[in-house]
């Protein structure tokens, strides 16, 4: 591990090339059209509006799904409503058992999720079928078990009941994931839904309402309606008692002065520029996957992604070249081929706010690397990238590019490791690798966000709250904490 | 009766553990449930709101790095040098016109000694270990959320402050309180007890003023974390919270408890201020 290794800066490519092992899309069977989920049935929208949903990959389209206006959400909104009371009032015994069929129909239409999840939204085949789509399924699961649970949840604080009409927006990042975090506490607490995928992503949301369908749920308990921003600005000023929102940080503010004075309750889940620390005494090629991973996982479309290196300077050279060299050995292009490390740029908007935050980091003076590889003709592709020279100061290391580019800064001792890492209005995650046990207790209590990953990075779990501390947002996702947006105790608000 | 002149006191701000007047050189007279005169009082501006926010940002690290145990301690002493000062509360509860004031005084010390004892308990409560699907280790704990400014209630001018500064504080995070317009009294004499409890500088700073003018600046500062708007007046409520949502402030309301009651403080006001961390290690040979 101390030897530095002695490889030329974007080292030669692979000697040998990987057979693609594209997964089958057979078993997706795609309609023309996509109505609004709406009282248990899809529905054609009032506003006659449809809009095209594409592959990022291929550019091609996949179907047409219909644009919710405020009258179609305000449907949607009645629906959640009337269906509140009989929903609220079943035996939370039963509310369980619905959340559980809901996980074993997931788990069941697994490979039908995981390919339609790739095809919609460009992200590699091996992560929607390993990560997005086992891990929604694991949310239903666990929060079903908290249905008839409540109570034991936020002791001597009153009775739990549920704020009752829940409105929530997801991103296109993880797209069906996402939709789990969300429905599956508001469900298992007794609150009805309306739910807005991203207008990029929509199907597998979609194909959710079906899943609802067959698990034979009340309708109007989930409900799912398709658009862009206008849609969910309705929503948000729709008479709904909760927002959840996960999404850019820059929305997040426009919903938080949007429910001003509402009463609404909210939870927000914003943008993150995490660091992600590196110590001379880190297991270096442990850390060098963990880093990839941090930022390269769905190419970098990840809220909590390891954005910022910071990197010890005495390790710095050989991690460097050691980066350098897994880089030019990670696959990009098809997202459905099994062998596919990063897949497609999720829109062409995406990628342009991409190169243009990338081209800053070349005009202010930091330097790119990006190593050789092929991409397909058609679209939207962006190499994976690294900038060395970064200072604080630069567009890249403060602004979230949410994409696959990685500014790497350095550090001397802790103390300038923490304060860099704080240095930023977010405070999603953060990373720390280093062999001292005692070291990473010490990082862990001083950087400020809300997920620490200390020897790993990029993991969750349906048992473990996940969010962010100051401009990232507020509220809990996942574990017992994740229950309380969506409860009110005896009348009082808290 | 001696023929001494007593020696009245200055009513003055509390920042950074010292007793300045408004850098603004205002005031504003304050008067008794009867009318009577009681005293000039400091009308803090916003500069002195600034100057506030400065201090507690700086006494955050060491109060949020202290042991649970010692921030306890402190909160008990604060109870402690309350209890010796309970005849001055009390002619000022008395003076603002309050039913019952010397039990209000008997529940704001209460209240601190209540909240003392919740500061190495909240992490046992409220914090958890997970059972991740995984070879993983993953706890979670509560943290303070940073600096909170609290708009104290404009009556139950003692308790109505202590019953939302109390539970702020206890966790770690330090404060900025705008003080009961109409009866600050209280809150000047609390400043004098906090200056006097092993209450680092700077972990209270409590102004003096006219809430509406001061308000807007608290809720627009990028460098405050949470607010507390209990004593924010409906009609404010509104464009509070919007200006809260530039740096995505935490915002909070006291549920609509009578103060006297028990049910008043709960573990889930701290809470209320805290952020949740979770950690993530491996586990493997």
């Amino acid at each position: 591990m101390s030897e530095a290794i002695e490889r030329p800066a974007g080292g030669a490519p692979p000697a040998w090339e990987y057979a693609s092992a594209p997964e089958s899309t057979d078993v997706v069977r795609l309609e023309d059209r996509y109505g609004l989920f709406i009282g248990g049935e899809f529905v054609e929208p009032k506003s006659g509006r449809w809009f095209p949903t594409i592959s990022p990959s291929t550019e091609e389209t996949l179907a047409e799904v219909a644009e919710a206006d405020a009258a179609d959400v305000a449907r949607a909104v009645d629906a959640a409503r009337d269906a509140a009371p009989a929903w609220q009032g079943l035996a939370p015994a039963e509310r369980a058992k619905y959340v559980f069929r809901i996980a074993r129909q997931l788990q069941e239409r697994a490979r039908e999720f995981a390919v339609l999840e790739t095809m919609n939204g460009g992200k590699p085949i091996k992560e929607s079928r390993d990560v997005d789509v086992p891990l929604a399924a694991a949310h239903f699961f666990y929060y079903a078990g908290w249905a008839d649970k409540l109570e034991y949840a936020f002791p001597g604080r009153g009775t739990p009941k549920p704020v009752g009409v829940a409105g929530q927006i997801i991103p296109w990042n993880f797209p069906l994931l996402m939709a789990a975090w969300k429905l599956a506490p508001a469900l298992a607490a007794g609150n009805t839904a309306v739910l807005k995928p991203a207008e990029t992503t929509p199907l597998t949301a979609l194909l959710l309402g079906q899943v609802m369908q067959e698990a034979d749920l009340p309708p109007g308990v989930v409900n799912i309606i398709t658009g862009a921003g206008e849609t969910g600005a309705a929503l948000v000023d729709a008479s709904v008692d909760k927002i959840a929102f996960t999404g850019s940080t820059e929305v997040g503010k426009a919903i938080r002065r949007a429910t001003a004075g509402s009463g609404k309750r909210l939870t927000l889940e914003l943008g993150g520029k995490a660091a992600n620390i590196v110590f001379e005494d880190a297991p270096l090629d442990q850390a060098v996957e963990g880093v990839i991973n941090g930022i390269f996982f769905n190419q970098g479309h990840v809220c909590c992604a390891g954005s910022r290196l910071l990197v010890q300077e005495p390790v710095f050279d050989v991690l460097l070249a050691k980066l350098k060299d897994r880089l030019q050995t990670l696959r990009v292009g098809d997202p459905l081929d099994k062998n596919t490390d990063v897949g497609a740029i999720n829109s062409k908007a995406q990628l342009d706010k991409i190169e243009e935050l990338v081209a800053s980091g070349v005009e202010e003076g930091a330097e790119i690397y990006q190593p050789e590889c092929d991409l397909p003709e058609r679209g939207f592709w962006f190499r994976p990238t690294l900038f060395t020279g970064v200072s604080q100061s630069h567009r890249i290391a403060r602004e979230e590019i949410f994409g696959p580019v990685l500014s790497i800064l350095t550090f001397r001792t802790p103390e300038e490791a923490v304060e860099k890492a704080n240095n930023t209005p977010y405070g999603l995650s953060a990373g720390i690798w280093t062999e001292k046990g005692s070291r990473i207790l010490h990082m862990a209590q001083r950087l400020r966000a809300g997920v620490v990953w200390a020897n790993t990075f990029n993991r969750f779990d349906p048992t473990s709250p996940f969010g962010g501390y100051k401009e990232s947002g507020f509220g809990r996702e996942g574990g017992l904490h994740g229950l309380e947006p969506y409860l009110t105790f005896d009348g009082a608000d808290r | 009766m001696s023929d001494r002149l007593e020696v009245r006191r200055t009513a003055k701000l509390y920042i950074g553990g010292t007793f300045p007047r408004s850098e603004s050189g205002r005031s504003y007279e304050v008067t008794a449930h009867d009318g009577r005169p009681l005293a000039q009082v400091s009308q803090a501006s916003r500069k002195d709101l600034r100057e506030a926010v400065v201090a507690a940002r700086g006494a955050f690290t060491a109060w949020s790095g202290a042991t649970a145990y010692l921030r306890g301690q402190i909160l008990y002493r604060v109870a402690e040098m309350m209890e010796g000062r309970r005849a001055q509360f009390e002619a000022e509860l008395a003076d603002t016109g309050a039913d019952d004031p010397a039990r209000g005084v008997s529940v704001s010390i209460d209240r601190w000694v209540w909240y003392a004892g919740w500061a190495d308990k909240l992490a046992q409560v409220v914090g958890a270990t997970n059972p991740v699907a995984g070879p993983y280790f993953n706890f979670t704990l509560p943290e303070p959320t940073g600096v909170v400014g609290i708009v104290a209630p404009g009556d139950q001018s003692l308790l109505g402050l202590v019953s939302r500064l109390a539970p702020a504080i206890v966790s770690g995070n330090t404060a900025v309180v705008i003080a009961s317009e109409r009866s600050p009294l209280p809150a000047v004499s609390l400043a004098e007890v906090l200056a006097t409890s092993d209450v680092p500088s700077g972990v209270v700073n409590i102004l003096t003023g006219i809430t509406v003018e001061l308000v807007p600046w608290l809720a627009s500062h990028m460098d405050v974390n949470g607010i507390d708007v209990t004593g924010v007046p409906d009609d404010l409520l509104a464009d509070t919270e919007y200006a809260a949502a530039e740096n995505v402030k935490r915002v909070h309301r006291a549920p609509r408890a009578d103060p006297f009651d028990e049910a008043a403080q709960s573990p889930y006001e701290i809470t209320a201020f805290t952020e949740l961390k979770t950690v993530w290690h491996p586990m493997g040979a």
